[in-house]
C-alpha cells in the first residue's frame, strides 16, 4: 500500500512515520502533486499555527489539491482543523471541506488542553474495535464544534468534535500515533479502510 | 474529562540513564529506550528525559537517543537539558520529541521562549522552573538549584506564560529529594494564577503525596523519578488509588 504523509513543513511527523512502521506499513513524506494524487491513503498532519500552516499550503498549491482528493484522507490535530471553513486562530480561512468553523477554548479553562481525555459516541469503521470512552492524547487550544459530520466527541467543559468524517475525508483532533495501543488501532483502521 | 498525568522522569548522561534505576526483568537498566518502553507499557502518561551530560558530542548523542525513543514508544515525551537555541529544538522535534523543556536558557534570554513558541507552537514548549524559599520568598534558581537569581517564582511564571510557554514544570528545591510531599501551597498559587498546565515536581514519596498535589496543589500533572525507578510506587497501583479518590486518571 502506498501511504503519503503530506509534507508542508508542519513540524513533527517522525512519530507518525514510526507508528505506521510499527503497524507494518511504510509511509513516504511528499509535497509532490502526482505522488499525493496516486497514493492509496493520504495523511494530513499538522502542528503549530493555523495561519502559518495555511500560508505554507498556499505557497505550494496544496490548498487547491487537498479538497479534490478522492482516496481516504486523514487530517490529524491541526490537519483536522484546516479541513474546516475557518479558524479563530489568526482568523484564517481553511480548506472548506467541512462546513464548520474552528473555535478557541474559553479562557476559563487551562489552554492548551494537554493530556489524555476520553472519546465517546463513536461512529464509523474508523473506531472498529475501540471501546466507548477510550483515552486519547490531545494537545490543542482550538476545537471543532459538534457538527453533522461528528463521529466522536470529547468533553472539555462541553462536548466538541474529536473526530469527523465526510465522504473520503476523516479528521481526528487527538494524536493516534501518541495514544498508546488504542491510538495505533485507530491508525490501523484508517489504513485498512 | 481531561485526566491528571503521571510522568516518570529519567536523567540521561551520554545517552544512558543515570542515578539508580532498579527494574526487574530489564536486560540493561541503563538503556533509556528499554526503560521508556517499560514505562509506556505500565501506565505512564508521558515521559521526561533530562540530559545532564556535558560532553561536546552531547547534542548528537541526545538527538540520536530521541530518534530511538520515538521509534520504540507510543506515548508523548519531553526532552530537556542544555537546550539553548531554535536549532537545538528543531533537531529534537524533527527526531520525534513531542515537547522540549528549557530552563536556564530561558532565564538568560527570555526572548527564546517567544522565538520557540512562534516557530514551533506553544504546545511543545515547556519551561522548567527550579525555585526555593529564601526568607519566605520563592526565588528562582539555576544550575540545579545552586545559583540563585533575582527572579520571583510567580512573576517569572507569569512572564513565561505571556511569552508563549505551553506548560510549566515547577520543581521545588526545598522538597526535591525529601520524599515529604510536593510544594502544594506554591503549586496551588501557580495553578490558580496561570492559564496553562502546571507539572508538579520534587518531593514525591508516597501515593498520598500525589493525591495531595492534585487535590490541594491543583497540579495538572505530577513528575517523579526515584519512587518509580526503585518500584517504591507502581504506576498502575498509584492510578488505581487516585481513581478511588475520584481524581480523574487514565486506567
Amino acid at each position: 500500500m502506498n501511504i503519503v504523509i503530506i509534507d508542508y513543513g508542519a513540524g513533527n511527523i517522525k512519530s507518525l512515520q514510526f507508528a505506521i512502521e510499527r503497524l507494518g506499513f511504510n509511509a513516504i513524506l511528499s509535497s509532490n502533486e502526482e505522488e499525493i494524487k496516486t497514493a492509496d491513503k493520504v495523511i494530513f498532519p499538522g502542528v503549530g499555527h493555523a495561519d502559518s500552516a495555511m500560508k505554507m499550503l498556499k505557497e505550494t498549491g496544496l490548498d487547491k489539491l487537498i479538497p479534490t482528493l478522492k482516496q481516504p484522507v486523514l487530517g490529524i490535530c491541526l490537519g483536522m482543523q484546516l479541513l474546516c471553513n475557518s479558524s479563530e486562530e489568526g482568523n484564517t480561512k481553511g480548506l472548506g471541506v467541512f462546513n464548520v468553523d474552528v473555535k478557541r477554548f474559553s479562557s476559563t479553562l487551562k489552554v492548551p488542553q494537554m493530556g489524555w481525555n476520553t472519546i465517546s459516541n463513536l461512529q464509523t469503521d474508523l473506531f472498529k474495535g475501540i471501546s466507548e470512552n477510550e483515552f486519547m492524547y490531545l494537545v490543542h487550544s482550538y476545537y471543532v464544534p459538534i457538527c453533522d459530520e461528528t463521529i466522536a466527541m470529547t468533553d472539555y467543559d462541553g462536548d466538541y468534535s474529536s473526530a469527523f468524517q465526510k465522504d473520503n475525508f476523516y479528521g481526528v483532533q487527538f494524536h493516534p500515533e501518541k495514544s498508546s495501543a488504542a491510538g495505533e488501532k485507530i491508525l490501523k483502521n484508517f489504513l485498512t479502510i | 474529562m481531561l485526566t491528571k498525568r503521571i510522568i516518570p522522569c529519567l536523567d540521561i548522561k551520554n545517552g544512558r540513564t543515570v542515578k539508580g534505576v532498579n527494574f526487574v526483568n530489564l536486560r540493561d537498566a541503563g538503556d533509556p529506550v528499554e526503560l521508556a518502553k517499560i514505562y509506556s507499557e505500565t501506565g505512564a502518561d508521558e515521559l521526561v528525559f533530562l540530559d545532564i551530560s556535558a560532553t561536546e558530542e552531547r547534542r548528537k548523542t541526545l538527538a540520536n537517543m530521541v530518534l530511538q525513543i520515538a521509534e520504540a514508544i507510543n506515548i508523548p515525551f519531553t526532552v530537556g537539558g542544555g537546550i539553548s537555541s531554535v536549532e537545538d529544538v528543531a533537531i529534537l522535534l524533527q527526531n520525534g520529541a513531542d515537547k522540549v523543556s528549557i530552563n536556564s536558557s530561558a532565564v538568560k534570554s527570555p526572548q527564546l521562549i517567544n522565538d520557540l513558541a512562534a516557530k514551533f507552537g506553544s504546545q511543545c514548549i515547556v519551561v522548567a522552573i527550579d525555585a526555593k524559599q529564601i526568607d519566605g520568598e520563592w526565588v528562582v534558581h539555576l544550575v540545579g538549584g545552586k545559583q540563585p537569581t533575582t527572579l520571583n517564582l510567580f512573576d517569572w511564571a507569569l512572564e513565561v506564560e505571556k511569552r508563549g510557554a505551553g506548560e510549566i514544570l515547577f520543581t521545588s528545591m526545598d522538597n526535591d529529594g525529601t520524599k515529604d510531599g510536593f510544594a502544594n501551597e506554591a503549586l496551588k498559587k501557580l495553578s490558580e494564577t496561570l492559564n496553562i498546565p502546571i507539572i508538579a515536581s520534587g518531593g514525591a514519596g508516597t501515593i498520598n503525596h500525589f493525591m495531595d498535589t492534585f487535590k490541594i496543589g491543583k497540579a495538572d500533572a505530577a513528575l517523579a523519578a526515584s519512587v518509580f525507578h526503585f518500584k517504591e510506587i507502581e504506576i498502575s497501583e498509584l492510578k488505581k488509588e487516585l481513581k478511588t479518590q475520584e481524581i480523574p486518571v487514565r486506567l
